[in-house]
């Protein structure tokens, strides 16, 4: 949890580096309260990634002119960054991937065709992302293994007492789970989680895509063997993910995307495989984005996580102190010192598309929806929430008139 | 008028709080749910049809979801009954987007229109009339 390192974030000087937080949204200042949707993007990253075109481009690990060097260079000094950034041991175990949603299907399809069958047991959360939920259920029954699920009680936190019973269903060989969950913020005890699995003989699987953004992750202190994470909510460009796997279980996987690059050579009889991490990276990589990818993370270092995490810690306690104030609002997820900057709630009688769009004509940008997280909805009993997210551009000021935008909600509801 | 106004007046807010047509009707002679992918709203339908097999004698739905979808299905109850199933079946979405009469983007358009079209997946099950275009492929295993 935050560890303050006396270090505070300054908000309103970041926000000089985000252009698009200075234009008005339907001729109202822009309040936006959606960075765990997709983050927006500082000039920094913008500049690296146009630096990089202008100067240091042509297709990488392959041109053999000055070019193709430099562009490889910043590719793979885009991967040390990445290994640096989650203390992997190498970058081998670091596979560039187009976004988070690739990264767990590769892992779903490569390792799970080969080691499930009739018997296993694979684990997902009812708090998964569906990017994490719906390729396990698919391989699952593509193998004949059984899949089922860790419950979360009405507050969106995993029942872990279920754990044990579970594992008498069958042989737990995969258990899925999301570090911080993304429609209610819960931040979910992986390290304890991904111990029980290694006493099983299981493999964990961790979708990192709302821990990433906001906090430093340890692979090796993590005790999982696959993390995956996607770009675009931390700063950098789309169609950028990471997936990080143990080296020893990518080396006895098969591949998954399946062409250039990852070959070492190909005949008429037979194919062998290009080593770690090419393996995993078919055809032309979207290395412009890693080197994006690679500026958002020098970015973030340099604002620094542990004032990221507090200064959003804040702006979440501001926020559930200030909606006391709605009476005909409920905030559901986990109390604050369990949570991440997201805050998902409902407005009595008044759907989240219309808490959204009314939010909306004041300028004030929320997510309203399912949020890929259909399971926990049917859990929560709900078909919907409203949320609002936080990162380290998001001031008070903007969390006051998202609180006026709700007074309003209720008003014309009333 | 602001958009706010113009999108929240008070016809569709009175359609939401008190939707017209509003329930189940037992052994309906079609009926018919269906989701809206984008956000999971939910709309069910109810048809009974009159004497002659055609008409539509009465219709209700049950639904959950935001004050558009549901005002537009509350509407949409009240502007078809008294009309034949193969009128209905194919409606011209505008006669029921101008009677909700508010300016929609697309997202919205889709929540406006979630009722009409459960609606005639509905017809489709019990006459055999044409599905909408959004509807059409929908396997009729995911058709309940
Ligand atoms: C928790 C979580 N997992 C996975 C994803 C999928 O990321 P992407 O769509 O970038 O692949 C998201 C974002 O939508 C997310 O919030």
């Amino acid at each position: 949890m935050a560890v303050s390192s006396g270090v505070k974030l300054d908000a309103r000087a970041l926000r000089a580096d985000f252009p698009i937080l200075a234009r008005p949204m339907g001729g109202k200042p822009l309040a936006y309260l959606d960075s765990s949707n997709s983050s927006q993007k500082p000039r920094q990253v913008m500049d690296a990634e146009r630096e990089y075109y202008e100067t240091s481009y042509a297709n990488v690990h392959r041109a053999l002119y000055e070019l193709g060097e430099k562009a490889t260079a910043g590719y793979e000094g885009a991967r040390e960054t990445v290994r640096a950034f989650l203390n992997a041991e190498t970058t081998r175990e670091i596979v560039f991937t187009r976004g988070a949603t690739e990264a767990l299907n590769l892992v779903a399809y490569a390792w799970g065709l080969d080691n499930l069958g009739p018997g296993d047991l694979v684990v997902a959360t009812e708090l998964e992302h569906h990017s994490n939920f719906v390729p396990w259920q698919f391989i699952a029954g593509r193998t004949g293994a059984e899949f089922a699920v860790v419950p979360a009680n009405e507050h969106g936190e995993l029942e872990l007492e279920a754990l044990d019973e579970l594992a008498a269903r069958g042989t737990v060989k995969v258990v899925a789970v999301g570090y911080v969950n993304n429609s209610l913020g819960t931040v979910n005890p992986v390290e304890r989680i991904a111990g029980w699995a290694r006493e099983q003989g299981a493999i964990t699987v961790v979708d990192a895509c709302q821990a990433a953004p906001h906090r430093r992750i340890d692979v090796q202190a993590l005790g999982a063997d696959f993390v995956a994470f996607t770009g675009h909510k931390m700063c950098a460009p789309t169609g950028i993910g990471v997936l990080w796997g143990r080296r020893e279980l990518f080396e006895r996987m098969s591949p998954f995307g399946l062409g250039g690059d990852m070959i070492r050579s190909v005949s008429v009889e037979k194919t062998t495989w290009n080593e770690l991490p090419q393996k995993f990276e078919a055809g032309t990589p979207p290395f412009a984005q890693a080197v994006g990818l690679a500026a958002a993370i020098d970015y973030l270092e340099a604002a620094g996580f542990e004032a990221i995490e507090a200064h959003e810690r804040d702006l979440l306690e501001y926020t559930l102190g200030r909606l006391g104030e709605l009476p005909q609002v409920k905030v559901w997820g986990p109390p604050a010192e369990r949570r991440g900057g997201i805050v998902s709630f409902d407005v009595a009688g008044v759907h989240p598309h219309d808490v959204a769009q009314i939010l909306a004509y004041d300028g004030v940008a929320v997510r309203a929806g399912h949020h890929c997280t259909q399971p926990l909805m049917t859990r929560l009993g709900v078909p919907a929430t409203t949320r609002a997210s936080f990162y380290l551009y998001t001031l008070p000021e903007e969390i006051d008139r998202f609180v006026e935008g709700l007074h309003r909600v209720t008003k014309t509801f009333a | 008028m602001n958009e706010f106004d113009a999108m929240y007046r008070e016809v569709i807010l009175d359609h939401y709080k008190n939707p017209r047509g509003h329930g189940e009707i037992e052994d309906a002679d079609a009926q018919a749910e269906g989701q809206n992918p984008l956000c999971g709203d939910e709309v069910a339908i109810y048809v009974e049809f009159g004497p002659d097999g055609e008409t539509i004698e009465d219709v209700k739905f049950r639904g959950r979801g935001c004050a558009i979808s549901q005002a537009a299905t509350s509407m949409l109850t009240e502007m078809v009954k008294g009309r034949s199933a193969t009128e209905v079946a194919s409606l011209p979405r505008d006669e029921l987007l101008d009677e909700v009469g508010i300016p929609l983007t697309p997202i919205r358009l889709k929540c406006a229109l979630l009722g009409l079209g459960v609606l005639k997946v509905a017809l489709h099950k019990a006459k055999g009339t044409p599905l909408p275009e959004e509807w059409a492929g929908v396997d009729e295993l995911q058709i309940s």
